[in-house]
């Protein structure tokens, strides 16, 4: 369903994505790894469309259709969502607003029926149960003022409600304490299914307890440098990103 | 909280200003140009008493003597005051129409379009019933639930006919908050203006529904000075909103306003604006002219003013709401959100003028701007030497959206008594690109992100609305910066 080849991005003069191929196919769940700056949040970035990122080379094709040339609202539309690792404040806009707004959205697009006031809320309610997320979290202004924790929460919630095809996790485990990093590993896993593909980026291998990928990359100076199952990320944790550091030099 | 969803519905099918047509009927006009003939006529189109011509010719004269204001950060090619109308009338509503049967359709043709109410069984927005007094050019052509309010003692009128059912009211209050020397356009109201409401709360009612006028500027040439008058008297309690349109016309057209709140002893005034002139094209061309005076005075102890205004249409808008706190322990409040797209100007803010004891006032001023626009925040606390303990807290917040536009601060501040605290916050922003993006990548086009986060930044005075009208304006904001992105 995900098909990237060749792909070079450059952000302003610098080259960050250098050939990166990757492929995924329908319910499955990849992991990429790999050390600050390799370019794991640029990877998100291209595939959600974020302007200022240059592709200069290479494709990607989404269920047979080039992604690039999608303006980001129709990539999400086509349910391409990305957890962003630092989730944006809107000061003003209640949580609840936002959401509605963002669903119906992509409702309208998929040609589903709007929810109304009511309808929304009974929706919004099943999901924000499972997330440990308190109504009184909805009422606040989007990420303003909430911890480290509660804005991955809220990443992990979105999620649930615009129910994406693909969804892109960037370091959604970081800043947990154990107890929220089980709730948004188990959260997560609820909303695996055949039809969903998921490409989580991390750095640590406890989220991947909870949600046991199907296969693990290692994304290093802009290129996938290793590929391998869930044991990968053990051994990264063991051995740390060097020898691929050597391969690259 | 519903009103952002209906937001995004509203922008996405609803036309850049959909109040800009035109009703075709025959209307009755005084001849072109100002002089003392001009003003008998008015005068004597209204029936009114010999007190009332005098004073508007006092007006006249004066306003012979003075100089049309330039300190305002607004540029306008000058205005021949010989070439316009200053009497429109619909022909059938001459003498003011008994009843709504009297009114000619063609007229409630409009104010349905407009969406604005004028049966009483219809009700706004389905919330609550509203009081609606319809002013179209320059007669008031309907007022809604006079009956029912004035079994509580409670009078809601056009000012022609409060002048001859309750004179010894209007003269004792008439000028007495905007005095007729007052300023160039206020001066020139006095002189010529022609409708407008009347509001009297008498002693200790609370005014069991929310009071409205909605301004209608149909006549091409034509300006409109109304007058509005609202009395609280001692204990009372009222919520009143104005709303205003006008055609699209390639001309610029002058609206010089004047309203004049009296607050006495305990009572309480809640005052909203949703100003929606026709603010002319993309590049500049039509639009009214906007120049507005509006004063509250404080008369009493504890008494309270709250003026809430979301400004988004208009060429140019020129108005300082302004609340005079004598009383000790009175209240002013001024809400304010002032969008300017493309090429329109906004000078507007507030003056507070501390004159009792713990007086406190409090400033919330949102302007927006986009395209060519410019924006200035203009507001003067004044504490003066008897205002012992009193407080003001303001915040100016300019949002900028573009690289076209300005945003200007000038706050002065006058401080006579040593007890006394103003408290002054101001910042300037930008939509940044990561909220923008965030947004789009949920789903939400970029203009419907716009009005969201424009929304949000306004929430803590758009909240200050009755709901009725909340709704409304939360569109407005997404409409009036309709292509100010991208
Ligand atoms: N807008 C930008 N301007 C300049 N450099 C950028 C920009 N965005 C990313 N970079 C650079 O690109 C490189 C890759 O960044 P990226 O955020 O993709 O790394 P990452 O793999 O997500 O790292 P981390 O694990 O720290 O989140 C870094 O060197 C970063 O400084
Ligand atoms: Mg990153």
């Amino acid at each position: 369903m995900l098909e990237i080849n060749n792909l070079h991005v450059n952000v302003g003069e610098t080259q960050i994505l250098k050939g990166l191929n990757l492929k995924i196919n329908s319910g499955e769940v990849h992991a990429i790894m790999g050390p600050n700056g390799a370019g794991k949040s640029t990877l998100s970035y291209v595939l959600s469309g974020r302007a200022g990122y240059e592709v200069t080379e290479g494709t990607i094709s989404y269920q047979g259709k080039n992604l690039l040339d999608m303006e980001p609202e129709k990539r999400a539309g086509e349910g391409i969502f990305l957890a962003f690792q630092y989730p944006v404040e809107i000061p003003g806009v209640s949580t609840m607003n936002f959401l509605k707004a963002a669903v119906n959205s992509v409702r309208k697009y998929r040609g589903d029926k709007e929810f109304d006031a009511m309808e929304f809320l009974k929706f919004v309610r099943e999901q924000t149960k499972i997330l440990n997320i308190s109504d009184d979290m909805l009422k606040r202004a989007v990420n303003v003022g909430f911890s480290g924790g509660e804005k991955k929460r809220a990443e992990v919630l979105q999620m649930a409600v615009l129910d994406p095809i693909l969804a892109v996790l960037d370091e959604t485990d970081s800043g947990l304490d154990v107890d929220a990093l089980r709730i948004v590993g188990e959260g997560v896993t609820a909303l695996r299914s055949s039809k969903r593909s998921m490409l989580v980026i991390t750095h640590y291998q406890r989220l991947l307890d909870y949600i046991i990928p199907d296969v693990v990359h290692v994304l290093s100076s802009g290129k996938i440098v290793d590929t391998g199952d869930k044991n990968l990320a053990l051994e990264l944790e063991k051995n740390g990103y060097e020898i691929y550091s050597e391969a690259v030099a | 909280m519903v009103a952002v969803k209906e937001t995004l519905d509203q922008v996405q099918t609803v036309e850049k200003y959909k109040y800009g047509f035109v009703t075709d009927i025959e209307a009755d006009q005084a001849p072109k140009g100002l002089n003392e003939d001009i003003i008998r006529f008015i005068s004597k189109k209204k029936d009114e008493p010999s007190w009332l011509l005098d004073w508007r010719m006092k007006a006249y004269e004066h306003w012979l003597g003075m100089k049309e204001p330039d300190w305002a950060k607004v540029g306008y090619p000058k205005i021949d005051y010989q070439d316009a109308f200053y009497y429109s009338a619909p022909k059938s509503g001459d003498d003011g129409p008994e009843s709504l049967d009297d009114v000619d359709p063609e007229i409630l043709e409009t104010y349905k379009k407009l969406g604005i109410p004028l049966h009483e069984q219809e009700v706004l927005a389905g919330v609550k019933n509203v009081a609606v007094d319809a002013v179209f050019d320059s007669v008031s052509v309907a007022t809604t639930f006079k009956e029912a309010l004035s079994k509580e003692g409670i009078i809601f009128c056009p000012i022609s006919e409060a002048v001859k059912d309750h004179p010894e009211l209007v003269r004792k209050y008439l000028g007495s908050v905007v005095p007729y020397s007052d300023n160039f356009f206020a001066t020139l109201n006095s002189a010529v203006f022609t409708d407008g409401s009347f509001v009297y709360i008498p002693k200790g009612v609370d005014c069991p529904m929310e009071l409205s006028t909605y301004f209608r500027i149909n006549a091409s040439n034509t300006g409109q000075f109304e007058r509005t008058l609202i009395i609280a008297d001692e204990g009372s309690k009222v919520s009143y909103l104005e709303g205003c349109t006008a055609p699209m016309r390639d001309e610029n057209q002058l609206h010089a306003a004047v309203v004049e709140l009296v607050v006495l002893g305990d009572a309480d005034i809640k005052y909203s604006t949703v100003q929606n002139w026709y603010p002319g094209d993309e590049n500049g061309v039509g639009g009214i002219y906007n120049f507005v005076t509006k004063r509250a005075a404080c008369r009493g102890k504890n008494s309270k003013v709250s003026w809430t205004q979301v400004e988004t249409g208009s060429a140019i808008t020129w108005k300082y709401p302004s609340c005079i706190l004598q009383g000790d322990n009175s209240v002013g409040e001024f809400y304010s959100v002032a969008i300017t797209n493309n090429c329109q100007q906004a000078d507007t803010g507030t003056k507070m003028i501390h004159l009792g004891k713990n007086t406190s006032s409090k400033i919330i001023a949102k302007g927006i701007s986009a395209g060519r626009s410019q924006s200035t925040y203009r507001g003067l606390v004044k504490m003066m030497p008897k205002a012992e303990e009193s407080r003001n807290y303001t915040q100016c917040d300019s949002l900028l959206i573009g690289k076209k536009c300005g945003a200007h601060t000038v706050p002065y501040i006058e401080s006579r008594n040593q007890s006394a605290k103003v408290e002054h916050e101001a910042t300037t922003s930008k939509i940044a690109d990561d909220q923008l993006f965030y947004c789009r990548q949920r789903g939400i086009s970029e203009e419907d992100a716009v009005a969201l986060i424009v929304n949000g930044f306004c929430r803590d005075v758009l909240q200050e609305l009755p709901m009725e009208f909340a709704v409304e304006a939360q569109k407005l904001v997404g409409i009036s910066l309709e292509g100010s992105v991208g």
